[in-house]
């Protein structure tokens, strides 16, 4: 069994593209590799122009009678967990091909984190007999 | 050459010399780790870093990333609102 860990980010909220930093940067700090593949509206976030901006909570958080979960103080925002993570480890960031073309994205629209854009399959090879996240 | 014992003592601990102190106070999981990670490339093999945290999972998860990248933790300190985390760069 590859000791790598493959996330697919799908939601483009904060909360989610959060959890899904931590968990790359810490599976990166422990030496495993990293593929991240950003699709839909995760990827619609990683824009350059939108990648700080405020990207609201899941429908979880909005629900009713739903617990009020505050970001600890100290937490680095989403994004900058991601760069650390890269700087210390083989973590790769790819975007999808189908989300480019779904939300009229040009490659240069997108934050450095995204080191290129692939295809489902070549993710997946990427990816291997490692272990895959969907979030 | 003695075998030594992890964690060493308070008073070994407190006798340590750190190579590099890192201050990761307030800063969240994983912060102090990724702080702990980017220090270890500073120093040379055989010396010791320290990290401060406020985060009371950052030992575990110091002492297991140690453990999996081999080097050595070393045991922690608590001081007022946080702990003294020391590893030694065995790689």
């Amino acid at each position: 069994m590859s000791e790598s860990v493959s996330l697919v980010l799908f939601s483009g909220t904060d909360d989610k593209l959060h959890a899904a930093a931590t968990i790359a940067a810490g599976a990166s700090a422990m030496g495993r590799p990293v593929n991240v593949l950003v699709q839909f509206w995760a990827l619609d976030a990683f824009r350059k122009e939108r990648i700080a901006l405020d990207h609201g909570l899941a429908f979880d958080a909005v629900r009713p009678g739903s617990t009020t979960a505050t970001v600890p103080a100290g937490s680095l925002p989403w994004a900058e967990t991601f760069r650390q993570a890269k700087e210390l480890g083989d973590v790769q960031i790819r975007a999808c091909s189908a989300s480019m073309a779904l939300f009229a994205i040009d490659p240069s629209e997108l934050d450095p984190l995204v080191d290129d854009v692939c295809g489902i399959a070549s993710f997946f090879l990427d990816v291997g007999d490692g272990s895959l996240v969907f979030i | 050459m003695l075998a030594i014992t992890t964690p060493l003592s308070d008073t070994d601990l407190m006798a340590l010399e750190s190579a590099k102190v890192v201050d990761a106070r307030g800063s969240a999981c994983p912060g102090p780790l990724l702080e702990a990670k980017k220090a270890m490339g500073t120093v040379q093999v055989g010396q010791v870093i320290e990290i401060w945290s406020s985060d009371a999972a950052t030992k575990g998860d110091i002492s297991a990333w140690s453990t999996k990248v081999g080097h050595v933790y070393l045991g922690c300190l608590t001081g007022e609102g946080y702990e003294r985390v020391f590893v030694r760069r065995q790689k």
